[in-house]
């Protein structure tokens, strides 16, 4: 099975490249109104989705500043 | 008798050098390298500093692969026996990333890597690590120094008298100017500035010894 996990910043931490990319995109004449930056992880494993939040808790996010999004990828 | 000081190196870890002759010219101190991929005995250490650089290319995030690696669960075994633990610039990242300290160390608050001279100002009074000067000159250089709590875990921080330095100009966006903290038994301390680089006039300062001198407290204080 593969997954994708979704890491983004929480809303109550800056997000500086968040940010840094909304300017680039305003200064280029784009109109919006957010903008967030994260990080995509992909893995791919027998276990069933618990053992990819487990996964998640070990190391891939940081729950202080960070939320995640598990899900299955179609293969 | 010298005290043994292990200095940590990481796959990444560049200001080992320097942390470690830091530590070897520090008077009574004798410093002692340890691998990340291996164990050591926690009882052949007086204490523990880990270095700056950009352990595992700072993957993922500053810190975090380093914080589950060998060596780190007898940092923790010697952190939660009461054993001094100093981190410096990405050593304070691992050090938050394994629980060992609160918050989390982002991005610069204007994305860009900052190296430069800064005051820092003592705030902690009570713990094995409060510095006898009021204010240090010390150099920082680093991409992701912005510290990170809530704004009710840096109440508690702060009566919990776990603020360590603070930023006289904050330079990174770091919240309540942080640029230090300690953990709450306070012997697990670091900061995003280098003091190795503040050993002698012609660095520039040598308010850097102050914090290498720390390690010849007592433990038991």
């Amino acid at each position: 099975m593969k997954y994708g996990i979704r890491v983004m910043p929480k809303k109550d931490v800056l997000d500086s490249q968040g940010r840094a990319v909304k300017q680039v995109l305003e200064r280029g004449g784009f109109s919006l109104s957010e903008c967030k930056v994260g990080r995509y992880v992909e893995i791919e494993s027998e276990k069933n989705k618990d053992e990819l939040l487990k996964m998640a808790d070990y190391v891939l996010f940081n729950p202080l500043i960070e939320d995640i999004e598990v899900f299955e990828v179609e293969a | 008798m010298s005290r043994k000081i292990g200095v940590v190196r990481f796959l990444g870890t560049n200001c080992d050098a320097d942390v470690y002759r830091a530590v070897d010219s520090t008077n009574g101190l004798e410093a002692h390298w340890l691998w990340y991929e291996d164990h050591f005995n926690i009882n052949d250490y007086d204490g523990l500093v880990l270095p700056g650089g950009f352990s595992y290319g700072d993957y993922l995030r500053s810190g975090a692969l380093a914080a589950k690696t060998t060596v780190m669960d007898d940092v923790e075994a010697f952190a939660k026996q009461g054993g001094p633990v100093l981190g410096i610039c990405n050593g304070f990242q691992v050090l938050t990333e394994r629980g060992l300290l609160p918050g989390a160390l982002v991005k610069n608050k204007e994305l860009s890597f900052i190296d430069r001279w800064v005051t820092l100002k003592s705030e902690s009074k009570n713990s094995l690590w409060s510095l006898n000067e009021k204010e240090c000159r010390i150099p920082i250089a680093h991409g992701d120094g912005c510290f990170y709590v809530t704004n009710s875990e840096l109440e508690t921080l702060r009566s919990k008298d776990q603020v360590w330095l603070t930023y006289k100009d904050n330079p990174n966006g770091s919240v309540g100017d942080i640029a230090g903290v300690l953990n709450e038994d306070k012997n697990v301390a670091a900061l995003m500035p280098h003091p190795e680089r503040a050993m002698s006039t012609w660095m520039g300062s040598q308010h850097g010894k102050e914090f290498f001198e720390k390690l010849l407290v007592n433990k038991d204080i």
